[in-house]
């Protein structure tokens, strides 16, 4: 059937685009209308910049290094934060997720704490830590440390216990039973956790250089568009931001399709 | 062939104990099963034949009474108990081979040793070829049949079987059962296999323990003086089969399989084959 579609379906225009270049319609459409805004003067204001503008703006910055030197300290703190915030997310969530003591004791806490806004504690972190590189780092490990815990918690409490029976009879040791049962059954729950994380970090990266401002990053170089009133710049800003986030993401996704690929199908259509 | 043990029950009592109320489970339960030998239990659903099974293996205890395997009192589980559940409860993330060995995780083998023990069960329970699929690429009933090979591979002293064709279609049920009876005949360890179908517990067992509900006590034990194989079709077949029905009353001789306790659960399903009741979790 599929050899023969059937002729109807070639009347809808969308169709014919190959499946792979479906997804660039839309910003190519936005993109051209934009062009011709310009183009037919529909509107003098500064705030529409040309789209070449942009183009040559960004060809600059490429070219003098200066958009890669942002960038490139952006992601270090990024990842920075991500790996404190993420490792320490693991532990915790271990630790809440199989000890019944824990939880007790800890749990009520962590639950409080988690409701508090991610921006609430910036005032708190930039009085710890200052304003420079370190109260950011703070800032989006404290990001990347709720949804590891939550996710980790979740996935250790969501392993059959069917499946710990069998340990059970297979006389398994503790070690044995975390290392082989445990820890593989939480494992998507996990996975989807630190996808999270390094998808929050990505986002609280960008927030702690609006709200923690000094130093190098990209968010500074966004922030000095809209103070200088270079409307290029923060379009090539947003771009960047938006462009490194869905290379982050994809990462994650092939990362956790390859690692969970015994549950089958179903996951890879995610 | 592996050493086959005698188990003797007797005067076996249990209760659970639900929001302040004690509930008999199981009430004087007194049996023999001899080295070597099958057994078949059948009962409809609320009397206390996977309680049974489950007291044995050592998942549940506190009982009454004495559980000896050859005169030792079970205490918890042990590598001398295997067991096979009704869903094939193997780990989704390793692959056949993998699933096999966890049995001899634990187990006072050489890495050689191990290796051929897996390859020996894959083998026995017919799935060369498969060693290296995954459990959600494997049909319902060759995920049973891997569920199998990981009880047996640690040899032990009983074999352990709770509904373990429950949730298989019909041809692929009958299938399995006459491999599970080859398998028997080859390591000649004692089997328990606890079932609602009453022609698989006489195709099978040497004899049938006719449990009764509320609380849960034998009611018979019907033994089948028949060679194998046996022939579902046959005459004596036949009258042993009504023998075994007629002791759950006129409307059960109807069908000749009891009411199963559940609807099956679906079997090698890619998704989520252990589905679990909200709020059950593991602890350490």
């Amino acid at each position: 059937m599929s050899t023969h579609p059937h002729p109807n379906r070639n009347l809808n225009p969308f169709t014919r685009i190959p499946k792979p270049l479906r997804g660039w319609v839309l910003p190519a459409a936005i993109v051209f209308v934009w062009w011709l805004a310009v183009r037919l003067g529909w509107s003098t204001s500064p705030l529409l910049v040309p789209v070449e503008t942009v183009l040559a703006t960004g060809w600059q910055q490429i070219a003098s290094g200066k958009v890669f030197s942002e960038l490139g300290a952006s992601l270090q703190r990024d990842l920075i934060g991500f790996a404190i915030g993420a490792s320490a997310g693991l532990v915790a969530g271990a630790v809440l997720g199989l000890s019944r003591l824990a939880e007790k004791l800890i749990g009520p806490s962590f639950h409080t704490l988690k409701q508090i806004s991610l921006f609430a504690w910036i005032p708190l972190l930039s009085v710890w830590f200052g304003l420079g590189d370190a109260a950011k780092v703070a800032f989006l490990s404290l990001a990347a440390f709720f949804p590891v815990v939550l996710n980790t918690v979740e996935g250790i409490r969501s392993v059959p216990a069917e499946l710990i029976e069998v340990a059970r009879v297979l006389r398994f040791t503790r070690w044995q039973l975390l290392t082989r049962v445990v820890l593989p059954g939480a494992a998507p729950s996990i996975f989807a956790g630190i996808h999270l994380a390094l998808i929050y970090a990505w986002l609280a990266t960008l927030g702690a250089e609006y709200l923690l401002v000094s130093g190098k990053g990209i968010g500074n170089l966004l922030i000095d568009g809209r103070e200088h009133f270079q409307m290029d710049l923060v379009l090539l800003g947003v771009v960047v931001v938006g462009a490194v986030g869905f290379a982050l993401n994809w990462i994650a996704t092939r990362i956790e399709r390859r690692a969970l690929a015994w549950r089958g199908r179903s996951v890879a259509s995610y | 062939m592996a050493h086959a043990a005698t188990l003797a029950i007797q005067h076996l009592h249990k209760q659970y104990t639900v929001r302040g109320e004690t509930l008999p489970v199981l009430e004087d339960i007194t049996l023999t099963v001899q080295p070597g030998e099958f057994v078949s239990i059948v009962g409809s659903s609320g009397c206390g034949k996977s309680t049974l099974l489950r007291l044995i293996v050592g998942l549940e205890a506190d009982y009454r009474g004495e559980l000896l395997l050859d005169g030792q009192r079970i205490v918890g589980t042990s590598l001398d108990r295997g067991i096979v559940f009704q869903e094939h409860r193997l780990f989704p993330w390793l692959t056949v081979e993998q699933n096999v060995a966890l049995g001899l995780l634990n187990a006072e083998l050489s890495e050689a040793d191990k290796r051929q023990a897996v390859r020996e069960h894959i083998e026995l329970v017919g799935l060369q070829g498969f060693e290296t699929a995954h459990p959600h690429q494997l049909s319902g009933g060759m995920s049973q049949r891997v569920a199998i090979a990981r009880a047996l591979v640690n040899r032990p002293e009983v074999l352990l079987l709770d509904e373990p064709f429950g949730a298989l279609d019909a041809l692929t049920r009958a299938h399995l059962q006459q491999e599970l009876h080859r398998i028997w005949k080859a390591e000649g360890i004692t089997m328990i296999l606890v079932t609602h179908d009453v022609e698989e517990a006489v195709y099978l067992g040497e004899k049938v323990v006719v449990m009764e509900p509320r609380p849960g006590r034998i009611r018979r034990i019907v033994p089948v003086d028949l060679p194998y194989p046996r022939e579902r079709g046959g005459a004596s077949f036949g009258r042993i089969k009504d023998d075994v029905l007629s002791e759950f009353g006129g409307e059960a001789r109807a069908a000749a399989v009891l009411a199963p306790a559940a609807p099956p659960a679906p079997s090698g399903h890619a998704d989520s084959p252990y589905a679990l009741p909200a709020g059950a979790r593991f602890s350490f």
